[in-house]
């Protein structure tokens, strides 16, 4: 979806090596960095695995679920774009739960946030970035 | 077993006039902090011979987070040092005084300067009131700031809820639980004549005031303040020439052992405090029921509760009860806790108005406010940004 806020978000510089993370949504698929020798995701992107110091990453495209690790509705206003009251919410992927992502939660009540909550990815194109919001999956649809 | 810091004491303290928008040049404040703790110390200005300070200078207009680096305290005093040093990227906001610690233990100083200055309450009114320059026009976000602001996560406010709500669903703490923490500081505050909210708060105040980001209303958050708070670090051999009791160190914890990250990590305490408090334990014989007083980092409550529960002081997810009703951490308590009234009632000193009152208490000198016959000190500072902890001691 396109952001039509009247104000647009602060968004993220993008460089070489985090541009397939914020781009990645353009085909509206979720992308994170996984080490080619090791295997393992590697978040915020960077150039080497710190697990096994290797300099071969590549983005790997995820599942796009996740599951509500924490939240919080903000009530004050810190930056124009961002009327309060809203959510704010950190996800597990499911993938690999530590992998986590700070992001909003895409719902009309706030109170059917709660912890495990059963999320996946839908991108809000801001310009050149496409940040991944999160919904709830309906129930019979998770897993 | 010996260790670096027993090398050093803390010799002298002092505090600025500390308050809501006092509009006086953040240097002022630092002035009168340090002049006051070389006389406490019983020394010259001419015997400083290192000074650390943190975050230290930070490029661009004013923040009213800081006055300034450890440059601007060598050119306010007129000083000579051996070695100066400022940093932001520390254990915790009691770094600095670990650098003066290990500077003093390998001969490069022997009374090291500490000052940290804030002025985030005079700087915000000189900003709403056009008198001061806005930062630089945000472009493009780097840094940690680009994981988060894009989804109006702004505050530590907001990144230290998340880890709260995880603990309330995990563990089943509960408002009231965290209110107890804020309760706590605002009665001993009654006491500190330097404090800044020293009013009664009822828990019905608490529960009442306006939501900031749930589950934090209000007073679960610190107060933004003026003042600046410097100590002395010297060397141990001259802890008989003080004008007041040293105060020795028995350990300091600095480890790191989780993501430096607010998000990339378990949500069901504040990151980077656990390393920080098991470092501490690790070195020193001392034990969690030897500690007389906590002076513990409460720039939000649950910053607290989430300390209590890394330091020991109760299994993880037994802090809700563990503070509940505010007995145990009263005055006259277990775990007497952050009897100034801490950062939530006193004002955020970045951690020093905290490390201050752990002095003033080994000392003996707390008045009202004293807990009798108290000889160790636990401090714990930062968290989320690496934590860093200390073991204070009236006599080692």
């Amino acid at each position: 979806m396109q952001d039509d806020a009247p104000l647009r978000r602060p968004l993220p510089a993008l460089d070489d090596t985090n541009r397939f993370f914020w781009t990645s949504g353009a085909d509206g698929r979720l992308r994170m960095l996984r080490c080619s020798a090791c295997q393992t995701y590697v978040h915020p992107p960077r150039p080497t695995c710190p697990t096994c110091h290797h300099a071969d990453l590549e983005p790997h495209e995820v599942s796009g679920r996740a599951t509500v690790v924490g939240w919080t509705i903000n009530h004050h206003q810190w930056h124009p774009a961002f009327e309060p009251p809203y959510n704010i919410a950190v996800v597990a992927l499911d993938d690999d739960p530590s992998l986590r992502l700070t992001t909003n939660l895409i719902l009309t009540d706030p109170d059917d946030i709660e912890l495990g909550l059963a999320v996946e990815v839908q991108f809000l194109e801001c310009d050149d970035v496409w940040l991944p919001l999160f919904r709830p999956i309906p129930h019979g649809e998770a897993g | 077993m010996e260790r670096f810091e027993h090398s050093s004491v803390l010799r002298g303290i002092g505090m600025s006039q500390v308050g809501r928008r006092l509009m006086r040049d953040p240097m002022s404040l630092v002035h009168e902090a340090c002049m006051a703790a070389i006389a406490d110390a019983g020394l010259e200005v001419s015997d400083i011979d290192g000074v650390t300070t943190s975050p230290g200078a930070i490029s661009g207009p004013p923040t009213g987070y800081t006055f300034g680096g450890a440059f601007d305290v060598v050119e306010l005093l007129g000083l000579t040092p051996n070695w100066v040093y400022g940093a932001a990227e520390a254990p915790g906001h009691s770094g600095p005084l670990v650098d003066a610690m290990l500077a003093v233990a390998a001969g490069l100083a022997r009374h090291v300067l500490t000052v940290r200055g804030t002025w985030e309450s005079s700087h915000t009114a000189l900003l709403r009131s056009g008198r001061a320059s806005p930062p630089t026009p945000a472009g493009r976000l780097s840094g940690r700031a680009a994981w988060h602001a894009p989804f109006g996560a702004m505050s530590p406010a907001n990144w230290i809820a998340m880890q709260a709500t995880n603990h309330m669903s995990t563990y089943g703490t509960t408002r009231e639980q965290l209110g107890a923490i804020a309760l706590n500081a605002r009665a001993n505050a009654a006491n500190n004549p330097w404090a800044i909210y020293r009013e009664p708060l009822s828990m019905a105040d608490y529960l009442d005031a306006r939501i900031v980001s749930t589950p934090f209303g209000l007073y679960d958050c610190d107060v933004p303040c003026d003042g600046a708070v410097a100590i002395i670090v010297s060397h141990a051999d001259s802890a008989a020439d003080g004008l007041h009791p040293a105060v020795g160190i028995e350990a300091i914890g600095s480890a790191i052992r989780e993501r430096i990250s607010w998000d990339q990590g378990d949500m069901s305490h504040e990151p980077l405090q656990q390393g920080a408090a098991d470092h501490l334990w690790e070195r020193s014989d001392l034990r969690q029921d030897d500690v007389d007083v906590a002076q513990i980092y409460d720039g939000f409550t649950f910053n607290c509760l989430s300390w209590i529960e890394s330091l020991g002081f109760c299994e993880v997810g037994e802090g809700g009860p563990f503070v509940e009703g505010g007995t145990r951490i009263a005055l006259d308590g277990e775990l007497p806790l952050n009897t100034d009234g801490g950062q939530l009632s006193a004002g955020r000193l970045h951690g020093y108005g905290l490390i201050q009152e752990a002095i003033i208490q080994l000392r003996g000198d707390a008045g009202g406010r004293q807990v009798p016959g108290a000889e160790v000190a636990v401090v714990a500072t930062g968290g989320g940004a690496p934590g860093g902890t200390m073991l204070l001691t009236r006599t080692r």
